[in-house]
């Protein structure tokens, strides 16, 4: 078994399904460099959300399964460990739209984050400080239940959750969704911080590329379940094709596929 | 005019429905703790509470004293739970819930029937040291059993309201019964919180077994007060202690006012099947019960 040592997390050739017969995955691979913001890409029902599944070892609570390939996050095979040890282990995800705690106050949902790593209460109440010195707006709000609170506050509790469970690999899943622009910048500006101070490691799927592209290093695309491109973020913004050709073009909707359906 | 004495009877039989209405409500809460955490309806609770009342009587029959008796009970009931975990929930995981009602609804007669191959199937009496005279309390009569089983429903609810708001693990159940799947992607272990859960409702079935248990004898018909507590659950919410409590207020209040002063009317007999009318007529007012979840939802 031949893996460099600075690919945190390798995915080789993943295929996965749901119910044993509706396949999601036909064929994924990407390496992420510890220390590395690697972006996502890829359409909606490209196989996104299903592959940060596959990596966190969920897809199981959903009735899927890999069938074919394999997933290593530091050489750990983690279709053999359970979410909870992967957890442990560092690789951390927040999960798309956020899944809050809903009737839990800001404050409990963030503390379930040091629960999930079995935190001490001293690294629980160190690490909620930090969450609150990286967004302390979570801070005003740390008495009110979670599902009261907005989409933007909801998204900085589910990171600020995942963040107590003190990530090596931390695995986001659309964080910028149904969020308004500023919002959306205001989480990746501290996303792409603690990537700079503490060399934290980020995957990170959008359908968003520009703001993703914006923020990472490199970039693999999916789409229909297959990684079809990979590149440094620079040379993928650079390209114009890539937008049209495999994001859903979403500037031009005369030119997509599905918009001609539609108007024919 | 009412004369004094009718409203002396009056409050009689109300406070006697209110006591033995806390009475449902311990069973009720049985059913409260492994609906919140796991959505599942568990219609083992009755047969859980059967077993748990045999196993302590059979013990004390042996000559156990009644604290290591009551040890040993709680010891066997965290076990079942654990086994049930093990080998009903566990395979079952992610199944619809009325899969998982039919499980519990086997895993009753499992229950029932091991109790029975156990301890037999003799009628035992269970004397808790508790009389069950009546006394007399701002001139009312109260049967001092009732005071004593509202004390210990009180406590219950009490210490499981303490445990789920200031303990860690009290946090990952509340957690977990919000949204299973985002305990288990924050890393909580379901399995183990399940197993403590079951085994929390079997300490609970357990008191509930005794305090039954003293007042009806130890028998098998003791598991179908699970009918009991349905209404119970019907009216204040599945999802909620103080609601188990509430409901099993209302229900035991409602029950005997009725048969004292509807009763004579029709005829009498109608506690037995009154509770349900009360919960019918409630859910079509309130379908989520008087504490049950609303969603906490902004749009």
């Amino acid at each position: 078994m031949t893996k460099l040592p600075e690919a945190l997390l390798s995915v080789r050739n993943v295929s996965a399904a749901y119910g044993g017969a509706v396949a999601a995955l036909h064929g994924v691979d990407l390496d992420l460099r510890r220390g590395e913001i690697l972006a996502l890409l890829g359409s909606n029902g490209a196989g996104k959300t299903t592959l940060l599944k596959a990596v966190s070892n969920l897809l199981p609570a959903e009735r899927g399964a890999l069938t074919g390939g394999e997933i290593r996050f530091e050489g750990r095979d983690v279709a053999e460990s359970s979410p909870a040890d992967l957890v442990r282990a560092g690789l951390v995800q927040v999960l798309e739209g956020r899944h809050c705690f809903r009737s839990l106050t800001v404050e409990e949902n963030l503390l379930t984050g040091a629960l999930g790593r079995s935190s001490s209460r001293a690294e629980a109440k160190a690490d909620l400080e930090k969450v609150y010195d990286l967004f302390p707006w979570l801070a005003q709000k740390r008495r009110t239940a979670a599902g009261l609170t907005s989409g933007g506050e909801q998204q900085m509790t589910a990171i600020g959750r995942g963040l107590m469970s003190r990530p090596r690999l931390f695995v986001l899943d659309e964080p910028s969704m149904g969020l308004a622009p500023l919002v959306v910048r205001e989480i990746f500006e501290a996303l792409k911080r603690i990537n700079a101070a503490e060399g934290l490691s980020l995957l990170v799927a959008e359908q968003n590329s520009a703001i993703a592209l914006k923020y990472a290093h490199r970039a693999v695309v999916v789409e229909n379940g297959r990684s079809v491109l990979t590149g440094s973020a620079a040379e993928l913004a650079a390209r114009d094709d890539i937008k049209s050709f495999y994001l859903g073009g979403a500037d031009l909707p005369a030119s997509s596929p599905q918009a001609k359906e539609v108007a024919a | 005019m009412m004369d004094w004495h009718e409203v002396l009877f009056f409050f009689e039989v109300l406070v006697g429905g209110l006591l033995a209405g806390l009475m449902y409500s311990l069973v009720a809460i049985g059913f409260v703790l492994i609906y919140k955490t796991s959505g599942v309806l568990n219609f083992a609770q009755g047969a859980m509470l059967l077993f748990a009342a045999l196993t302590f009587v059979s013990l004390v029959n042996y000559g156990a004293p009644f604290l290591l008796a009551f040890v040993a009970t709680f010891a066997i009931m965290i076990g079942l739970g654990f086994a049930i975990e093990r080998t009903v929930l566990r395979p079952l995981v992610n199944r619809p819930p009325i899969t998982l009602f039919m499980a519990t609804l086997g895993l009753a007669y499992v229950i029932e029937g091991a109790a029975q191959l156990l301890w037999g199937t003799q009628v035992h009496r269970l004397d808790l040291g508790i009389s069950d005279k009546p006394m007399e309390i701002a001139g009312l009569l109260i049967s001092s059993f009732d005071l004593v089983a509202a004390a210990v429903a009180f406590g219950l609810v009490a210490a499981l309201g303490a445990f789920f708001t200031r303990t860690r693990i009290g946090l990952a159940f509340r957690a977990v019964a919000d949204d299973q799947f985002a305990a288990l992607a924050v890393g909580l272990r379901l399995p183990r919180i399940w197993a403590t859960v079951w085994a929390a409702a079997g300490f609970v079935a357990l008191v509930a077994g005794l305090l039954w248990g003293a007042r009806l004898g130890v028998q098998f018909s003791l598991s179908i007060i699970v009918l009991k507590a349905l209404p119970v659950l019907l009216l204040g919410g599945f999802d909620s202690i103080l609601g188990a409590v509430v409901g099993g207020l209302i229900i035991g209040a409602s029950e005997k006012l009725a048969e004292v002063y509807l009763g004579p009317y029709v005829g009498g007999g109608i506690e037995s099947w009154f509770a349900y009318v009360v919960a019918l007529l409630f859910l079509l007012v309130r379908p989520s019960g008087l504490f049950g979840q609303k969603i906490v939802e902004r749009v």
